[in-house]
């Protein structure tokens, strides 16, 4: 870790980025003043070379003077993470482009910062923010509302677009509608008794935001978990980003009322799930690993069963993708919409599914190599194209690749012997830890202080959502707002992940 | 085209049955059995508060509860049953609603979604219940695009400061007769992430709430018995 003095911090940011080659893993603040230290920002940057992140670290001497020179200026990946840095802790980036609020809305009032450790975590207090929408300006144009109450069964957010005709000339999003406060809500527990919430994070990220967390309490741990837990650990991991693709795959067809699809892949889902709760008593894998490894072990019975729903699956989903690929008028509606170029996609530091379809090559199961994965057998998935058409099939070969991990698995499984779980012994205390799983939707960061008596000091939650959201408004540029919800789906971003 | 066709009849009918009673391994229902009873490490393990101990015997809000399985673990005389907790129906007459609602026919509801602050769990559930497996249609139940629209909204999720007013101004834009369904430990109970700075708490403090389904999320077959319930209610209140 560096440490370095606020108006350094913008220069040893640049020399860990390598000129791009480690992007911005996550920018965060916390307030350390009850563990000795001060406010600070830390930025982490993914260093796939030594397969760890480098941590730049600028603490701030007097908690009036919060102003630092931005990072936005120079990596256009900073944007949202500096504006949650305003809100949060009041942090000062100068030259920001954009400070206006991001995670508080309205009802909010503007000197309350809720992540300094002088508020309670139930501090509740109202107050009048402005909260501006960025629209464009001219004759002719004009703009559509949507949200955050929607037509159809999704996540809450606010969509502003301004239109010249068809064409969508731009498009702000206001989101974090579903804000409620899980990294003050963690803090002062032990990392078992924030696990329930940690679950709960959200949904369908389930597995990869239990998992990043397991990895960052294991990692304040000297004892090492057992191989057959993170067989089962990566068993989840592959069944979370399985029945997640398949159901997008059906759900993008939502945005063209491709209705056969829709119910196809809702189908193959809904057996995935119906397979979650055989495996985990919960159809969204809620319930199995814990710090030191999982709570159920998968016997051969289970084993069989996984197999049959696989292949069950695996015929299901692959009629449908050959039916996707014979339509051609949702060829013409999927090609060339909603392009992210790949200079776009490296500016933002996106990650998995967006990125991997607009040229990168990004995968923490690859790059960080966490758990198993060194041992097994897959590719990363990339196409080039950028467009809704990569996207999806980024997704459908993902989809064989995690059913051949599976494969692997059960393979290995049925030969092991070991435990399932360990107790982790006395954590350390005053120590960061970071921990990485890659969801269906790319890598989900978490970072963890524990206090000296073991109890969460701070968590940060970086889901993969979070550098993905940015990409969306410049997505949409210059397609029709009909294309919106096809753009939108062909994504699949969470809304509660980001909120949290 | 001809290959769509060949799919649709080669995957047959794939509606089912729905079952209150889940896999082996599911959390459902909290059960009392024979073994050392430590009731009160199973009401500490609770991380929502919705075990507590009245003259010595467990009472479990399933409002609240997570269906975590930290109680059980913590008294070897519980065990989670694999059988769904029902839902409740919170105003006329208290009661809680049996399985056999599913059986009666000619009835309909028109229902709006709306997510005050959930972590999508129990929204894709939501979404599930549109899918082959489910067909929601088949009890005259749907889900329409506008609360102007709704005989009832179904809330998920704990509601936080940022969608307060969305969920209030979508209750006023009802018509009348209107319900209001909790649907999950959030919206029903409201401690899931405890109180914080951006919580409202559960939805009964923002609007007045008729039916609330326990889980977390609850599973689809709980949410159509419960829809089911709502639809008898509306037609007692028309």
């Amino acid at each position: 870790m560096i440490k370095v003095k606020p108006e350094h911090l913008r220069g040893a940011a640049n020399i860990c980025s390598a000129n791009g080659r480690h992007p911005l893993a996550a920018m965060f603040g916390a307030d350390e003043t009850n563990i000795g230290g001060k406010l600070a920002i830390y930025c982490l940057f993914y260093n796939t070379d030594k397969r760890n992140m480098d941590i730049v670290k600028a603490e701030f001497e007097d908690e009036d003077k919060l102003s630092y020179p931005c990072l936005t200026a120079i990596f256009p990946a900073a944007v949202w993470y500096e504006r949650e840095l305003h809100d949060m802790f009041g942090f000062e980036p100068e030259g920001h482009p954009d400070l206006r609020p991001l995670v508080l809305h309205e009802s909010f009032p503007r000197d309350f910062y809720p992540l300094r450790k002088r508020y309670a975590v139930n501090h509740k207090v109202r107050g009048q923010r402005d909260f501006n929408m960025c629209t464009a300006q001219g004759e002719g144009v004009f703009e559509v509302p949507v949200g955050p109450i929607h037509a159809g069964i999704i996540e809450p957010g606010h969509f502003r677009f301004s239109q010249a005709g068809e064409a969508m000339l731009q498009l702000d999003a206001k989101l974090f509608f579903t804000h409620r406060g899980i990294e003050k809500a963690v803090e002062g527990k032990t990392p078992m008794e924030a696990l329930p919430i940690i679950e709960r994070i959200c949904g369908a990220c389930s597995v990869a935001n239990t998992l990043s967390f397991c990895q960052a309490v294991e990692k304040l741990s000297s004892v090492e978990v057992p191989r057959r837990a993170w067989l089962i650990r990566t068993l989840a991991l592959e069944l979370e980003r399985l029945y997640n693709h398949v159901g997008d795959t059906g759900n993008v067809c939502a945005g063209v009322g491709f209705s056969p699809m829709i119910s196809q892949g809702a189908r193959a889902k809904e057996y995935l799930q119906q397979l979650n709760e055989e495996l985990t008593g919960n159809r969204f894998l809620r319930g199995l690993i814990v710090p030191g490894g999982v709570t159920m072990d998968v016997d051969d019975k289970l084993m069989e069963l996984i197999a049959e729903e696989l292949k069950r699956v695996k015929d299901i989903y692959s009629s449908m993708v050959k039916i996707m690929w014979d339509a051609g008028n949702f060829l013409n509606r999927i090609q060339t919409t909603g392009i992210i170029r790949k200079q776009t996609a490296e500016d933002l530091a996106m990650v998995g599914v967006g990125g991997r379809a607009s040229g990168l090559t990004r995968d923490s199961r690859k790059d960080m190599g966490f758990g198993l994965y060194d041992e097994l057998d897959f590719k990363v998935i990339s196409k080039t194209n950028g467009d809704v058409e990569a996207r999806i099939q980024v997704r459908i070969e993902e989809v064989e690749q995690s059913m051949d991990i599976i494969r692997q698995v059960l393979y290995l499984l049925r030969q092991d012997k070991t435990e399932l779980r360990v107790d982790l012994g006395e954590l350390k205390g005053l120590e960061g830890a970071w921990g990485i799983s890659e969801s269906p939707r790319g890598d989900n960061l978490q970072w963890l202080i524990l206090n000296a008596e073991g109890k969460i000091e701070r968590l940060f939650v970086r889901s993969a959502s979070y550098p993905n959201w940015p990409a969306l408004p410049i997505a949409v540029q210059g397609d029709i707002i009909p294309d919106f919800p096809l753009i939108n789906k062909s994504f699949e971003l969470c809304y509660a992940c980001i909120d949290r | 085209m001809l290959d769509m066709l060949e799919a649709i009849f080669k995957g047959k009918i794939a509606t089912e049955e729905i079952h209150t009673t889940g896999s082996k391994r599911m959390r459902g229902q909290l059960i009392t059995k024979q073994g050392e009873s430590n009731l009160e490490a199973a009401a500490k393990a609770c991380p929502v508060r919705a075990f507590t101990i009245e003259n010595g015997s467990p009472v479990i809000d399933y409002k609240k509860c997570l269906f975590c399985g930290r109680c059980v673990e913590a008294c070897a005389s519980l065990q989670h049953s694999n059988k769904e907790v029902l839902a409740e129906v919170l105003t006329d007459v208290q009661a809680i609603v049996s399985e056999n609602v599913k059986a009666s026919l000619g009835r309909s509801l028109h229902v709006r979604h709306l997510d005050a602050g959930s972590c999508n769990a129990c929204d894709f559930e939501m979404g599930a219940l549109s899918n082959p497996i489910y067909d929601l249609h088949r009890y005259g139940i749907a889900f329409v695009a506008s609360p102007r629209h709704a005989d009832m909204i179904m809330v998920t999720g704990v509601v936080t400061r940022n969608l307060e007013q969305a969920l209030q101004m979508t209750y006023e834009a009802m018509p009348e007769p209107r319900l209001v369904m909790a649907c999950g430990a959030c919206a029903a109970g409201g401690a899931t992430y405890g109180d914080t700075y951006a919580i409202c708490g559960r939805v009964s403090n923002i609007v007045p709430v008729d039916i609330a389904v326990p889980g977390c999320p609850p599973r689809p077959s709980a949410m159509i018995i419960a829809l089911c319930a709502a639809a008898d209610l509306l037609k007692k209140r028309l």
